[in-house]
């Protein structure tokens, strides 16, 4: 359970994908523009990242070597389709918003990496925490950054009204440039909180 | 005229980094120095064009005969991989001075997801066969645009006096906010 604990808890601040590794930024800026978008973009993710791991992590020692990055890429490619078609059926809205950074998770580094690092090598028990943790760290970060646009650029958190009527939406967050400049303070706060944590570490160590 | 409108809005107005927020690992990783950004952005286009020459005739004359539309994810990311690979190998064996100084970008391409978001672009809007070819090329060269760009900054950031909170990569993600803002001054130019 400690193990399980760690593992998970690794992906959610100290080697979180978005703001440590710095992969898989596309999809990050692209659609928080609404906080139901950051939100379903990392669940659909998380979904993809964490049956890529099971699958790959069960079959680690059937899959020859040489051909491993083809087979890892069809496995995840399956499983993008199917997020791809269930969103289409049951959340047309939300489909047509991400439009198509659905079908680009295939080639999202994160799950590429994990699986290539860490499934590849690891057995089914160590790879499912570390698919949820890193899964769910991409899915703050994601649902943070897209809250902060939605409320200063919009007035709004999953369209419920939480400025007042006088505020001014500021029409910057929402468009791309804002994107990049939000995300900007994210890693700052991360790093700063990074050296915060340093310390409090080596402590108890 | 529809060709130049469809290069021009690809290009400037709808840049794919900095205003679709594609190809972003690659726009921090590789654009470090001029020449590496130059490199990148050669590679970028010419498999971006491969690609689209070898999805679109596939899509429509293969895969939508046969109804066989929702492999479209699974298919086009192995012709693409496929593709890179084999590009490698014959730059390898007949241009090894191209090869070694274009090698290790074309490596890096297979997951780069503007070659990716092209082909499907193609597809969902319903571009003929040229038209995807000038789109493609379009959005190659706009990358490769936005890349030289913010190599430029960077150099100037080295010896610049920067807020100490920002320091390293996020300084990075401030500069490309600036750049963004300026592309949008674009927006408008094609009605």
């Amino acid at each position: 359970m400690k193990r399980f604990i760690r593992i998970f808890s690794n992906g959610l601040i100290r080697e979180n994908p978005l703001l440590m590794l710095m992969i898989g930024l596309c999809s990050a800026l692209a659609v928080t523009t609404a906080t139901a978008n950051g939100l379903g973009m990392g669940l659909s993710m998380t979904f993809v990242l964490l049956m890529s791991e099971i699958v790959i992590s069960s079959f680690r020692k059937l899959i020859p070597e040489s051909i491993r990055i083809p087979i890892f890429i069809i496995v995840i490619a399956a499983f993008t389709t199917i997020i791809d078609y269930v969103l289409k059926a049951y959340f047309p809205d939300l489909s047509k918003a991400m439009g198509v950074f659905i079908p680009l998770i295939v080639v999202n580094c994160i799950i590429m990496g994990r699986v290539e690092g860490f499934a590849s090598k690891k057995p089914l028990r160590d790879a499912i925490p570390d698919a949820l943790g890193m899964g769910l760290g991409y899915t703050w970060v994601l649902t943070g950054i897209s809250a902060i646009r939605e409320l200063l650029g919009n007035g709004t958190i999953l369209n419920i009204r939480i400025m007042p009527d006088s505020y001014q939406p500021i029409l910057f967050f929402v468009l791309s440039p804002g994107g990049f400049f939000v995300f900007s303070l994210f890693i700052a706060f991360n790093l700063w909180l990074k050296s915060r944590l340093k310390p409090l570490e080596e402590e108890q160590a | 005229m529809t060709l130049f409108k469809i290069f021009i809005s690809a290009f400037l107005i709808d840049n794919v980094i900095l205003m679709r927020f594609l190809a972003l690992c690659p726009f921090i990783g590789m654009s470090s120095d001029e020449d590496k950004s130059v490199g990148m952005g050669l590679a970028v286009i010419f498999v971006t064009l491969l690609a689209t020459s070898a999805t679109w005739p596939l899509y429509h004359f293969v895969l939508k005969p046969l109804g066989l539309e929702f492999l479209q994810i699974l298919v086009f990311i192995l012709i693409i991989a496929a593709l890179v690979q084999l590009v490698e190998f014959y730059l390898k064996k007949s241009a090894p001075a191209l090869y070694a100084s274009m090698g290790i970008y074309l490596a890096l391409i297979t997951t780069n997801c503007a070659i990716l978001a092209v082909t499907f672009d193609n597809i969902s809007k319903g571009y003929n066969f040229a038209e995807s070819l000038v789109y493609a090329f379009g959005v190659a060269s706009g990358f490769m645009l936005s890349l030289l760009l913010l190599a430029g900054v960077r150099n100037r950031i080295k010896t610049s006096p920067i807020p100490a909170f920002l320091k390293g990569t996020p300084i990075l993600f401030v500069a490309a906010s600036l750049l963004s803002m300026a592309f949008m001054g674009f927006s408008g130019l094609v009605k």
